[in-house]
């Protein structure tokens, strides 16, 4: 079952669900729900997410499809596909983080600004020649402990101060670029540890290591996500935490560490971006929030928590990355890549709740 | 009152996924009368409800009003056939003022611009006909009591042309004299010809304000139109519960030795405001139930010693080691487990699968290094689910697809898979169907044979009375008898409960 399962991101349960009641028509979900006594064995649990995760799928083959169309050689090229991973792999590692928080029943702000903040400590003048007399492991320290830092902010305000994540991480998106600018007095750092540049500009067979990096989260998110007590935890606490408290799970550490988790992830998007740039600076990251969130929720997780699928995020960035790649090679502003943007966005969450309202209607 | 039917229902049949909530009910309401609706929890009274204010659609069945026959498809429908319904949450605007509230959807305006004077006086006259001209019409409903918001939802429901009003349990939230109030209003709303469907548990009020009774069972109407003073508190109670009690109930071990462990020992519990000097051991082997009114503080009583709620006041102990205060995690740590009252929203995640559901408080048993091992998951599940009966099999199958009693049941398993010591079981057969609670009164107890210490909170007395070994009643946060359940009946514990609340 677990191998049958294994590419989709959400576990079976939830092909349980979405795929008996397919059919939009209550009376049929209330026959099946009733004469279920068979097993849910077979299609019903494998066609589910997987047939959505198909959708996504087939969403980015279209895209990929005008891309070649549209710019042919330019686009179906090894190095232009490379390009395409690199910039979303920086997106990709915080909305692996984030599609953890959106499930656990929250949302985080402050995402960019976080990375901001990190990408500047990471890159100052002291923290660099900290580096330089010791070693440039020194930066990355830096920029993962301030990442981590920022969520745990987040997460003992929203847990134990109760108030909302949305509110607390607006706070935290206004504090933190506001600090980054403090900081860095406005200014484009530039890094001159050679031993950081150097590492984060290998390639592993062929691959640079940014694209590595997001597989390795990806995967290791996947693994957290669907395999884990901490994902089956999150799952939980976002469906139902009442319920999840009253089973004896501690509902405020486990908010804690999902804001921790994603402020990591910043902390590491950081120094991803860093490198691509060779500067840290106030203003990296800056709207990234909304990509991220937008990745998140076209993949599949549900905002109001409970439900979310790894498999689905990723997806969701390769598809606004190979979109804004072919809007660029086609020369398109990106104000025109917004609007797509914006299309694509409200189509998913059409859809996205008219699932919602099938399961919740059962 | 006229016999000619404002209201005639017929053959309404409701079904949930998995759930038949009515199965075929009949009702008719006269002008002027009150119409009393009684039934267990779990009878469809609410659906019924719903139905009447165009919340659910009936799958099967006809309504007439006035002998015409209507369609009530939108909530706006009922409502303009002059069909109010006051439900037990009350749905009112808490920042809204009392006038908004009455006018809300119905705003008086002239070209768009509200007339906040005549709005005003409206509400002040509308409150003094229900004799409470005190309640201020500018004041955010918030801020008033539950009564003086029930107040308030009556006189929106009078603010527009009421010919049917519906009353969901009224009276739950008043004291004795807003009840005496409640049925003055009532009384002067009949003689204007109103209807009042009127749902109550409590018997001696439908003695008092009904004047008709319609008995709903399981979904199915058992009796309609019976005459309220000429029908026995006795027989309603029959059709109610439609079952000879001895019969359900597991036969009872024998007497727990004094010597057995003290499993459970709470001593001085207080939770300000709600509950004092709670005193209670519970041996292993022995089911002790608590009995009390709703809002006596029995559930409350429960959540605090599983740490749910942080007590102001004394000690729990569990095999003579004292808890931590108000913590959850250590309560479970220590063999506590919780079956809680509002299934769906306080124990349930009903979206996962079945069996994430069970091992949620045990999930460190098939974890190595956080990592599940959800084939052991599914396999201790699945012998659970098999030896608990739950129908259908198949642990992989979403919680909220199950029935009220499977559902209780993976509750239970969740509890047995953790082999807790203590079992906290807080309306454990609340919208159950009467053979699985056969099925699940004989797992309890089976379960306190095996040496676990069980309490349970039940609103039915019969049940507490069936199932546990010692009761305790309570009233107002205080615990007022204790003694054997062999040695109290039904009518002692009605009277310990009413006691000085019946005034």
């Amino acid at each position: 079952m677990s191998d049958q399962t294994s590419g989709t991101g959400k576990g079976p349960d939830v092909a349980a669900v979405e795929n008996p009641l397919a059919p939009s028509q209550d009376s049929i979900s209330v026959e099946r729900a009733a004469s279920g006594s068979e097993p849910t064995a077979g299609g019903g649990l494998m066609s589910g997410p997987f047939g959505r995760n198909l959708g996504l799928v087939l969403a980015l083959l279209l895209i990929c499809a005008a891309g070649v169309i549209t710019a042919g050689d330019r686009f179906a090229s090894i190095d232009n596909t490379l390009t395409i991973l690199r910039f979303a792999s920086t997106i990709g590692v915080v909305s692996i983080g984030m599609t953890f928080v959106i499930t656990g029943g929250g949302i985080d702000l402050s995402v960019g600004a976080i990375l901001a903040l990190s990408s500047v400590w990471a890159t100052t003048f002291a923290t660099q020649a900290m580096a330089q007399d010791t070693h440039w492991l020194v930066m990355v320290f830096a920029a993962l402990a301030v990442g981590a830092g920022c969520g745990l902010v987040n997460g003992l305000v929203i847990a134990y101060g109760k108030v909302v994540p949305f509110i607390t991480t607006l706070a935290m998106l206004a504090a933190a670029r506001g600090l980054a600018e403090i900081i860095s007095e406005r200014r484009t750092q530039i890094v001159t540890v050679d031993g950081f540049k150097d590492f984060f500009s290998t390639d592993v067979l062929g691959v640079p290591l940014l694209v590595v990096i997001f597989a390795v989260v990806s995967v290791a998110g996947w693994v957290l996500f669907n395999r884990t007590t901490f994902g089956r935890r999150t799952l939980a606490v976002g469906g139902n935490p009442e319920a999840a408290r009253l089973a004896g799970i501690n509902v405020n550490l486990h908010t804690v560490l999902l804001y921790v988790l994603v402020g990591f992830c910043c902390g590491l998007a950081a120094l991803m971006l860093v490198s691509r740039t060779t500067t840290g600076t106030s203003t990296h990251g800056f709207m990234m929030e909304l990509d991220v969130i937008a990745a998140v929720v076209i993949g599949g997780t549900l905002l109001t928590g409970g439900r979310g699928t790894i498999v689905g995020t990723v997806l969701g960035v390769l598809i606004f990355a190979t979109l804004g790649n072919v809007f660029t090679l086609n020369n398109q502003d990106t104000s025109t890549q917004a609007v797509a943007k914006g299309l694509i966005i409200v189509v998913a969450v059409l859809l996205q709740q008219r699932l919602a309202r099938r399961a919740s209607s059962t | 009152m006229t016999d000619a039917p404002l209201l005639t229902m017929r053959g309404i049949v409701k079904r949930f996924p998995g759930v038949l909530a009515l199965g075929g009910v009949e009702l008719d309401v006269r002008a002027g009368e009150v119409h009393c609706l009684l039934g267990q929890n779990g009878a469809g009274k609410s659906t019924l409800i719903k139905i009447l204010s165009a919340s659910y659609q009936p799958d099967e069945g006809e309504i007439f009003w006035n002998g015409e026959p209507v369609s009530l498809s939108t909530p706006q429908a009922a409502m303009d056939l002059g069909i109010s319904t006051i439900y037990q949450e009350l749905d009112l605007v808490p920042d809204l003022s009392v006038a908004e509230n009455i006018f809300l959807g119905h705003e008086l305006s002239r070209g768009g611009f509200s007339q906040r004077s005549t709005t005003n006086r409206r509400t002040r006259e509308l409150l003094a006909r229900l004799g409470h001209p005190e309640i201020p019409a500018t004041r955010a409903v918030g801020r008033l009591s539950p009564a003086a918001q029930q107040i308030v939802s009556m006189a929106r429901a009078l603010s527009q042309d009421t010919r049917m009003l519906v009353l969901d349990e009224p009276s739950a939230v008043l004291d004795q004299g807003e009840v005496d109030n409640l049925f003055r209003v009532i009384r002067d709303l009949t003689a204007e010809g109103v209807a009042v469907v009127y749902i109550s548990h409590r018997l001696e009020e439908i003695r008092q304000i009904g004047d008709r009774i319609t008995v709903l069972k399981d979904g199915s109407t058992v009796a309609t139109g019976l005459a309220v003073d000429q029908t026995p508190t006795s027989e309603l109670i029959k059709l109610m519960t439609g079952r000879s009690i001895e019969y359900v109930f597991p036969p009872r071990g024998g007497v727990v030795p004094v010597d057995a462990e003290r499993v459970l020992e709470v001593s001085g519990l207080e939770l300000s405001g709600v509950f004092s000097g709670v005193d209670l051991t519970v041996r292993a082997g022995e089911i002790v139930g608590l009995a009390g009114l709703v809002g006596a503080g029995r559930s409350e009583i429960l959540e605090t010693l599983y740490g749910a709620r942080r007590p102001s006041a004394g000690t729990v102990r569990v095999a003579g080691r004292e808890l931590r205060r108000g913590s959850v995690p250590a309560a479970v740590k220590a063999g506590i487990g919780l079956c809680p009252e509002e299934r769906k929203s306080q124990g349930l995640l009903l979206d996962q699968a079945i069996y994430s559901n069970i091992t949620v408080s045990s999930m460190s048993r098939f974890s190595r290094l956080g990592l599940l091992d959800s084939r052991a998951e599914r396999r201790r599940s699945t012998e659970l689910t098999e030896s608990l009966d739950v129908r259908p099999a198949g642990v992989d199958r979403l919680v909220r697809l199950l029935s009220g009693g499977n559902q209780q049941k993976v509750v239970l398993a969740r509890w047995l898979l953790r082999e807790c010591r203590v079992l906290l079981l807080d309306e454990p057969t609340r919208g159950v169907d009467v053979g699985a609670r056969a099925e699940i009164y004989a797992l309890v107890r089976s379960l306190a044979d095996s040496g676990v210490a069980v309490v349970v909170v039940s609103s039915e007395v019969e049940e507490v009375l069936g199932l546990a070994d010692r009761v305790l009643v309570v009233r107002e946060g205080r615990v007022v008898h204790e003694g054997p359940a062999t040695e109290i009946d039904e009518s002692r514990v009605l009277d310990l409960v009413m006691e000085g609340s019946a005034a």
